[in-house]
């Protein structure tokens, strides 16, 4: 009987901790995002629509590569995250923070998307004329009514982010306790030819993501519309 | 100030509605220009794709005329440089179809009215629109648990509790059956003889307006056909158009006889009187009364040899005929009351119907519908 070691328990640690940020942060910026695209009329859509869908087309290793590009030391992030005295971002936390952020974008957005279009004008119209300010509709109106919604874009998000590799790989490395995820750490034994520390790893992920896909599709089942679209939100639309 | 308003402006004292809108939406123009009194029920009538819906939602501020002013009770809601969004116009509104939050029980409906309701506003509390539209028994149902009827009550309540002074309804029966629909019309009644708000009213049904309304606005491709007091609108000649089958008058009386034996009473209206089947009111009663022109025929000498109860001696006034149709719609005058007979032209012909004429109505139905 063998295990985690140490260093499997450090970086599922990471990986957990990872992805709690990651899908708090996408919750904040993921939810104006799909407010917006579910209500515009502007040409902007699409093209906005494209972006954020881009990860779910695109080899990962592009995604890291570009981010690379963008977070070192001439880049964009690069120069501003310099300018504020944080050094650069590759190869930190930090930086597999930013990176899971675009990665993972398009399974929160989606989900949101589908279920703030479902919910159409007429709540939001009847909570105008209760005297509910745009702010208050939306917090008394939108989000209790797009509740599946939420969860369904947490969930997604949040198992997504646990399973990514090839962005961790390209922006990251594999630094024990700062970037060494699970799905990496996992290359790692394979490549040691230590398939017995590979079998404990790749099982927990299985039993891991049957468990989330059970959950989210049990959820689906007790309230059925909006979450329909959220777990179909895989695939490229 | 006075002084240099003009005179019609000074001579407004009554608070009232003043509305006047021209605005293109989605291909479809709407140009009204109405002053309505602030009180009672006005009715806004008209087929669908009249404009009717698209006027209240001008009103609430969910659609932006292009050019509109909106003056109620004397505060701005739209002129050239203002535009009050929704959420800051007094105003309640209860749409077709059920608009309850569903993630929140008939109690947290209510309750999200009061809590953003204007609390130094006159109007009713919590308990008293409970009590008002029947609620007592369903406060703590989701809207899911409600039969339609049910909803458009809670509806309505939340809609009276943020304390508006202008209460919106569009078509709130429309969507109901017929069973439902009688069971709301008495709420309705309750608030509009209660509560002293003006409600704009959109219906399509002429029986609804005929029972509720006070003010009657017809509207047609976007445009005001009439607009005036109930009784005198509908006994107007050219809306049959617009009314069809339903033309016809509305009649304020008072129950003033009851016929024991064959269970009838006599109710009295301004010029003359109907024997009605006792419906059990109480004598001294103030109801409306509904003549269809379809029902009234004419007769040039007092038939006793007729099943028809209510035969009345009625002066012509006006005929309006309508040569394609070979029918004719006339105003019958009896004191200061009016009703509509709606006739072929053949028989107006063979009777030498002329403006003037005495001769005798025959009303063969007569509907009480309060």
């Amino acid at each position: 009987m063998m295990g985690f070691s140490d260093a499997d328990v450090t970086a599922i640690l990471l990986t957990l901790r990872l992805a709690s940020v990651v899908t708090l942060l996408l919750l904040m910026l993921g939810t104006p995002v799909a407010w917006w695209l579910a209500r515009t009329h502007s040409w902007l859509k699409g093209p906005i629509s494209a972006v954020v869908a881009l990860p779910l087309v695109l080899p990962p290793t592009v995604i890291g590569f570009y981010l690379l590009l963008a977070m070192g030391p001439n880049g964009a992030i690069g120069q501003l995250t310099q300018s504020l005295g944080i050094g650069t971002l590759p190869f930190t936390f930090w930086g597999l923070v930013v990176a899971s952020l675009v990665y993972s974008m398009p399974f929160v957005v989606q989900p949101l998307q589908n279920s703030f279009e479902a919910l159409g004008e007429r709540p939001l119209e009847v909570a105008a004329t209760l005297r509910a300010g745009p702010w208050d509709r939306f917090v008394t109106v939108v989000v209790p009514l797009s509740r599946s919604g939420f969860i369904s874009a947490a969930i997604l998000g949040f198992a997504h982010t646990v399973g990514e590799f090839g962005v961790v790989l390209m922006i990251g490395g594999n630094i024990p306790g700062a970037t060494q995820v699970i799905s990496v750490q996992l290359y790692d034994h394979v490549e040691a030819l230590e398939y017995g520390q590979a079998h404990w790893l790749s099982a927990a992920m299985l039993l891991f993501s049957f468990v989330v896909l059970v959950l989210l599709y049990s959820f689906n089942r007790r309230y059925p519309n909006p979450l329909r679209h959220g777990a179909s939100s895989g695939s490229v639309q | 100030m006075n002084e240099i308003l003009p005179v019609e402006s000074t001579l407004v004292n009554q608070p009232e509605l003043e509305l006047c809108f021209e605005s293109v939406y989605h291909g479809f123009s709407l140009q009204v220009d109405l002053r309505l009194p602030g009180s009672g029920v006005t009715a806004i009538f008209g087929h669908s794709g009249s404009g009717k819906t698209t006027l209240l939602r001008c009103v609430a501020g969910l659609i932006k005329a292009g050019v509109g002013r909106l003056i109620v009770d004397g505060q701005v809601w739209q002129d050239e440089q203002i535009f009050l969004p929704t959420h800051r116009r007094p105003l309640g509104v209860v749409f077709q179809e059920a608009s309850l939050f569903d993630h929140l029980t008939a109690r947290g409906n209510l309750n999200y009215a009061v809590k953003r309701a204007d609390r130094s506003a006159p109007g009713v509390d919590f308990d008293q629109a409970v009590e008002l539209l029947g609620l007592s028994q369903l406060l703590d149902r989701r809207p899911a648990q409600l039969s339609g009827g049910e909803r458009q009550r809670v509806a309505i309540a939340r809609a009276l509790l943020v304390r508006p002074r202008l209460l919106l309804m569009d078509e709130p029966l429309a969507s109901l059956d017929h069973a439902r629909k009688q069971e709301i019309l008495p709420y309705l009644e309750r608030l509009r003889d209660q509560l002293g708000l003006p409600i704009l009213y959109v219906s399509h049904s002429a029986s609804e307006v005929a029972r509720l309304a006070d003010h009657l606005v017809v509207l047609d491709k976007g445009r005001v056909v009439a607009s005036g007091p109930l009784t005198e609108t509908l006994a107007r000649l050219d809306l049959p158009l617009q009314m069809g089958d339903q033309t016809g008058v509305v009649l304020a009386g008072t129950v003033i006889e009851r016929d024991q034996q064959w269970q009838l009473v006599r109710v009295e209206f301004a010029g003359g009187s109907f024997w009605l089947r006792d419906m059990g009111h109480a004598m001294g009663d103030r109801v409306r009364l509904q003549v269809h022109a379809r029902d009234v025929s004419l007769a040039l000498e007092q038939n006793q040899q007729t099943s028809v109860l209510n035969i009345l001696p009625v002066i012509v006034g006006e005929i309006a005929a309508d040569e394609s149709g070979g029918a004719a719609l006339i105003r019958l005058h009896i004191a200061d009351t009016v009703l509509l007979a709606s006739l072929t032209l053949r028989s107006v012909n063979h009777l030498k119907l002329r403006p003037g004429c005495q001769v005798w109505a025959q009303i063969k139905s007569v509907a009480l519908i309060e």
